[in-house]
């Protein structure tokens, strides 16, 4: 049935991107038919999730299209339940989000058809892959999410960067993809055919299983935005409708999350810890570097853009921890990090896509995406102030929260290298802990940054000062998701119950002792070891709230008094004087210098006589180390082998009739 | 039942008693440097008369600038609440391991980070940046040490850590010195006493704490304030307890008991000697050497580790 349910919500997908094409005559009809269709869809989906997740029987079927010996096989277990669950939560609250949203566009020559086809097939999309049983669907549904969703990128395509930022998205998708379909021809070759199960089945070497695991490693980070193949990551994410970009941040990167653990742990199986040490490094990197260059963006997307790259990061660090137990026959330890994995999965795509819906409210109401013209928004946005704090509390690991929960779990996981027999590896684990712990450091850093400036102070430009109003249905999406960020961080035993079925499908084992002690302590290793009681947090906080609160307020007419803040006695304080968002990170900027390419100008213009300095002018630009030494090499080296290459055109028809000629000598020659 | 009431009771003892180890801290560097001391009520008696005053918010002040100084409170408390003072073994300290002590500790400060930028001043922006800056230095070097005495007593509970160190005596091992020593450096950067920062002082060019609370007053500002004692005492007891774990009462007879918390006086004495003794020869560093002075205890934190896994692991 749950099956059922998921293509169900497959169909409501298309069907909304279908009933999008009368948006031609009729622009409405986007926020009266297509969202609605969108959110049946997203609801379907995350029903057919929880209910398959729960019963944990793998359920299969197969369409009606596809190859002619091969017919579309489908297969819905713990693991696509999971993500299927996560792409319905999202799509549902964007479906809720996104006709308040674009009705502005309603006015004015956007493309809404395209918006809304593409936005569809682009949900569509993420369904079938995480529905997949065999590599030619896997592979459509792939160039389907892809193809779609570059059509969402270039939505504003009238200027020339959201042009570029499409085409370089385009290109890396289709690298990506192309190492994806290397990975699983290798397996197929060996397995004998492009169904999931004949991979399964194969009898792979060690050394063809690695070069598997390469290929997929490429293919799917790329997709995922791991360092160093990030480079279109904080481009294209940005531009994107706001909606969009929640979609793509919060579930696109998921499903590639997801591809990873399918071809590594489930397809390839017999993990070797040597992968897990790749995307260990990889991974903690990604997490590190992708914090740092989130902290000195001051485009509020682009900035949200780049902590993506470092949730992916933490992610992958749990992924590696976890294939590094299993491949050293730990699988207790290895089931722990992939549940934290997970765990942390589904929790960057809740926040994050509430961060950007609350981005695209702030976008929506002040056309402002720069944080230094923004400020004071929570007295003016009051709803998307608190939803938007709770967001950025729970990236922030702060406790009782979503995002310390997972990387609680994370942390417990890498605490138990000591089990480890290899030198080596037990010290690598808790090194990468130590990144980790930097990480989050940075990222409250961050996320304070990105709250103050933007929500607190007073406004820094005219339009945001004159902020108003939100519509009901961004209100609802967001509560929608925060409520789900305080639930998950409150009940975190309920969650880990959920996804405990999945490590069972690759090591036989469980994380029974994680809840053994009920729904009220969090025990990942054992009791004695670690426990955690997100509940008791919860209650503690708010029960010493509120009894300071009882003890100390006032109570009688002694009212707070209002006065004006302290100016120094210079006068009444401006916008201007307060901090901004570049002068926050500096000292960031100086302690980790050398990871930025950094360019500063600094202009002072002085009066005729050069004794006193009018006015100063700072520029300062930021720019991401991984252009100049990866991309630019490579492109020069495409360009100048596409060169030699063109020698071959000559532009005469009979140079061109020879070629056709000795091909098809060569041709016979071969076959014969 | 009788373990709650002696948790609730430590962390009373907690809350109450974190003024006293600041103003020791400050008597023994008055008698340092041959200055008048305050008397032992001193900090008991400002706190009362800020809560006796009107509290005066600034005109912009947003309702988060209200909320922040009982939510930085409540969770310094509640993560006084998780750190064993007198006794281990208290219920309390299952609710939240070290990890969670260092979350409660960061709810604190993204609190009063924020709270720092909401009036819109720049003295509040350079405070907050200067903090969390600072901070997320001080932070991973912490977590660091938190990682070696995980791993050395398998466990991050922190009862259960003590219980460890307990047990195996006094043994003298290079990680747990490498941790004391890493734990010490940042325990003076997160709870801002000289050299990284000065607690008396209203000098722009140095101040970070007291930047960020330029713009409170009244209960708002003892409640802050308060909150920075509890912090101190957090360090001051996590390092005597950890790494001189004697006198800990570990059941709950009168006499463990009173055993306890006569040793927990006298170390955290001592340590405040050591502190102001530290304060009064040390000189106040500029920012910018900050950074240093923590890498020099992520440094100390990760050696600590590091040695553990190699020295003391599988031997």
């Amino acid at each position: 049935m749950a099956l059922d349910f998921a293509l169900a919500a497959v169909l409501a997908a298309l069907l909304s991107s279908v009933v999008s094409i009368a948006a031609f005559s009729i622009p409405s009809v986007l926020r009266f038919l297509a969202f609605p269709l969108l959110g049946i869809s997203g609801a379907i989906a995350s029903v057919a999730g929880i209910v398959a997740l729960v019963d944990a029987v793998p359920l299969f079927g197969s369409l009606p299209f596809g190859l002619p010996w091969l017919e579309w096989q489908l297969r819905l277990d713990v693991l696509s339940a999971l993500f299927l669950l996560i792409i319905g939560i999202v799509t549902f609250a964007v479906a809720i989000f996104g006709p308040g949203y674009v009705r502005e566009y309603e006015h004015g020559n956007h493309p809404l058809t395209q918006l809304g086809i593409f936005t569809g097939l682009f949900v569509a999309g993420m369904m079938l892959v995480v529905l997949a049983n065999d590599a030619f669907l896997f592979m459509i549904a792939w160039e389907l999410m892809s193809l779609s969703s570059y059509f969402l990128v270039v939505f504003n395509h009238e200027q020339a960067a959201n042009r570029r930022a499409g085409f370089l998205y385009l290109l890396m998708a289709h690298v990506g993809g192309l190492a994806i379909l290397l990975g699983f021809g290798v397996l197929a070759s060996f397995g004998d055919g492009f169904s999931f199960d004949a991979m399964r089945a194969a009898q792979l070497s060690p050394l063809w299983a690695s070069v598997a695991f390469s290929l997929g490693f490429i293919g799917f980070g790329m997709k995922a935005g791991l360092v160093p193949l990030h480079a279109w990551l904080p481009e294209a994410h940005p531009v994107a409708p706001s909606h969009i970009s929640a979609l793509m941040s919060g579930v696109m990167l998921k499903v590639a999350v997801y591809g990873f653990i399918r071809l590594t742990l489930d397809l390839i199986g017999n993990v070797q810890w040597s992968w897990g040490v790749v995307a260990l490094l990889i991974g903690s990197i990604s997490a590190l570097l992708g914090v740092l260059y989130a902290m000195q963006q001051n485009d509020l997307k682009r900035l949200l853009a780049y902590s993506s790259i470092e949730n992916i990061g933490i992610i992958f660090v749990g992924l590696g921890m976890s294939m590094v137990f299993l491949g050293s026959e730990l699988p207790k330890l290895g089931a722990i990090a992939l549940v934290a994995a997970l765990f942390h999965t589904f929790n960057h795509a809740i926040f994050k896509s509430l961060l950007f819906l609350g981005a695209g409210n702030i976008v929506q109401r002040t056309r402002e995406q720069n944080l230094e013209r923004m400020g004071g928004l929570m007295t003016r946005l009051p709803y998307t102030g608190v939803f938007f704090l709770i967001g950025c509390m729970s990236i922030s690991a702060l406790p009782p929260f979503n995002g310390f929960a997972s990387e609680w779990m994370t942390f417990q996981a890498a605490l138990q290298a000591t089990a480890l027999q290899n030198g080596v590896l037990r010290a690598l684990i808790p090194f990468t802990a130590a990144m980790l712990a930097l990480t989050g450091a940075l990222s409250i850093a961050c996320f304070v940054k990105v709250y103050g400036i933007a929500f607190l102070g007073q406004p820094r430009s005219r339009r945001v000062r004159h902020a108003r109003s939100t519509p009901i249905g961004i209100r609802v999406s967001q509560g929608l998701l925060a409520v789900m960020c305080l639930l998950a961080g409150v009940f975190p035993n309920t969650i880990v119950n959920l996804l405990d079925t999945i490590p069972h499908m690759f090591t036989e084992t469980s994380l029974i002792s994680a809840t053994s002690r009920g729904w009220l302590w969090l025990t990942p290793v054992a009791p004695e070891v670690a426990s955690y009681s997100a509940p008791l947090v919860l209650v503690g906080i708010l029960g010493a709230w509120l009894l300071t609160w009882w003890l100390l307020h006032p109570r009688g007419p002694r009212a707070v008094r209002r006065g004006p803040p302290w100016d120094c006695g210079f006068g009444p304080l401006s916008p201007s004087m307060q901090y901004t968002s570049t002068s926050f990170a500096m000292p960031i900027r100086r302690i980790f210098e050398s990871v930025w390419g950094f360019e500063e100008k600094i202009e002072r213009q002085t009066d005729a006589r050069g004794l006193q300095v009018t006015s100063i002018s700072h520029h300062q630009h930021i720019y991401d180390r991984s252009w100049s030494t990866l991309y630019e090499p490579i492109g020069h080296w495409v360009l100048v082998l596409a060169r030699r290459v063109s020698r071959l055109q000559q532009g005469n028809i009979r140079v061109y009739i020879s070629y056709s000629f000795f091909t098809l000598l060569l041709l016979l020659w071969v076959i014969s | 039942m009788i373990e709650w009431l002696l948790a609730l009771l430590q962390v009373t003892l907690f809350v109450i008693g974190a003024p006293l180890l600041v103003i020791w801290i400050k008597r023994v560097k008055c008698f340092l440097q041959n200055r008048r001391a305050p008397p032992l009520a001193q900090p008991y008696r400002d706190l009362g008369k800020l809560f006796r005053k009107q509290v005066v918010l600034a005109e912009n002040a947003s309702p988060l600038f209200r909320m922040a100084p009982y939510i930085v409170f409540s969770a310094t408390v509640l993560a006084a609440l998780t750190v064993p003072l007198v006794a281990i073994k208290l219920p309390t300290a299952a609710i939240a391991d070290m990890l969670v002590l260092v979350g409660f500790l960061a709810i604190g400060r993204f609190f009063i980070t924020l709270a720092g930028m909401d009036v819109g001043t720049a003295f509040g922006g350079m405070g907050s940046s200067r903090e969390v800056s600072l901070s997320s230095l001080a932070e991973p070097a912490m977590l660091m040490v938190i990682f070696t005495l995980a791993m050395t007593a398998q466990s991050t509970n922190l009862s259960s850590v003590m219980q460890y160190l307990i047990d195996i005596g006094l043994v003298l091992r290079p990680s747990l010195l490498f941790a004391l020593m890493g734990l010490l450096l940042v325990a003076v950067a997160e709870t801002g006493r000289v050299p990284v920062d000065n607690p008396a002082t209203h000098l722009e060019l140095t101040m970070v704490h007291e930047a960020m609370i330029l713009e409170y007053s009244g209960r708002h500002l003892a409640l802050m304030e308060w909150a920075a004692y509890i912090k101190l005492m957090i360090f001051g007891a996590l390092i005597v307890n950890i790494f001189f774990p004697w006198g800990l009462a570990s059941h709950f007879t009168a006499g463990a008991l009173a055993l306890g918390f006569v040793a927990m006086v006298a170390k955290l004495l001592i340590l405040g000697v050591v502190l102001a003794v530290a304060e009064t020869t040390l000189a106040k560093m500029r920012v910018f050497r900050v950074p240093e002075y923590l890498n020099l205890a992520f440094l100390l934190a990760l050696l600590g580790t590091l040695s553990h896994i190699i020295l003391e692991v599988g031997v």
